[in-house]
């Protein structure tokens, strides 16, 4: 499996997820810059945590309208599988790919912290390993994490399953709708979620909840 | 051509920073402070040949970043005095 992870200006979370996947696939992922127009062949595309364009005008907005976008839109609509993990979510929103869109804190405090996660679907690609309805845990960074969408559109999420994982009701950190962490589009293909999964990938840093995602990634796309 | 876009949350969006506000208010004594909804103001100075030309190119401005329309309403002020 061949991953690549796109690199804004402001990422920072792009060589953590870009370790995870080296260490589930064997192989080097293509870091591509988001100037680039090009995004080589790839089984996945990632778009990584952090602060792309310093979250001006609205967190992801700038980077949903970078050059590398483009790409990525038309490969997510052929098929290939698209991660966003926090701030790669919130771009997600911004460009299309899925709907709603992420606001600030209920609270206003940025959050950091292991969050308690319900696997609510675990027939996408990105979620194979995990038991449908099993707890786990992955951890949260973020000012504006708060899932808002239509009354509409939160139905349609929820009648489809697309929505993948779920804060554990009393858990939820941010205020988001229906206690939504990730998404997916119709397809099952593009997942966006506040939760960092990269860094829940090593015993030695307290669990591998995270590392699931991505060797069940592999093993869903070999 | 100058012309100011206002942004705002459309109404039933949480406005968290709106709230903080409106107690910081009370908390100063302004007791008859009802609501406060926070948004943006942005400036822009483009070259149009005729206001109704100016806001449709803003228009689209809005609709392609300034803007997000899912919880965002904008307005377009077109300064013709200047």
């Amino acid at each position: 499996m061949q991953a690549s992870v796109i690199v804004f200006p402001g990422s920072n979370c792009d060589r953590d997820v870009a370790v995870c996947l080296e260490a589930v696939t064997g192989k080097k992922p293509n870091m591509v810059w988001h100037g680039n127009s090009d995004l080589p062949d790839s089984d996945v595309i990632v778009l990584p945590g952090g602060f792309s364009y310093g979250d001006y005008l609205r967190c992801g907005s700038m980077a949903a309208n970078s050059p590398i976008m483009k790409e990525v839109v038309l490969k997510a609509q052929k098929g290939t599988a698209v991660l966003g993990i926090c701030n790669g979510f919130q771009v997600l929103t911004e460009c299309g790919l899925l709907p709603g869109v992420l606001i600030r804190n209920a609270d206003l405090n940025f959050v950091c912290r292991n969050t308690r996660l319900i696997v609510d679907n675990n027939t996408t690609p990105f979620t194979g390993l995990y038991q449908q309805g099993e707890e786990v845990v992955i951890p949260v960074a973020h000012n504006e994490g708060n899932y808002f969408a239509d009354d509409e559109t939160l139905d349609e999420l929820s009648g489809e399953g697309r929505i993948v994982l779920s804060y554990a009701p009393d858990d939820n950190p941010n205020g988001a709708c229906k206690n939504i962490a990730g998404i997916c589009d119709a397809s099952g293909r593009v997942l966006g979620m506040m939760p960092h999964p990269e860094r829940r990938a090593e015993t030695a840093l307290g669990g591998e909840d995270g590392k699931r995602m991505f060797t069940g990634l592999v093993e869903a796309l070999s | 051509m100058k012309a100011t876009v206002k942004i705002t949350l459309k109404y039933g969006v949480l406005d968290p920073q709106g709230k903080a506000i409106e107690k910081s208010l009370r908390q100063l004594g302004f007791s008859s402070v009802n609501e406060v909804r926070q948004g943006k103001l942005i400036e822009l100075d483009i070259d149009a040949d005729t206001p109704e030309a100016a806001e449709k190119k803003i228009t689209e401005m809005c609709e392609k970043l300034l803007a997000n329309t899912v919880i965002e309403n904008y307005d377009i002020q077109l300064n013709l005095a200047e």
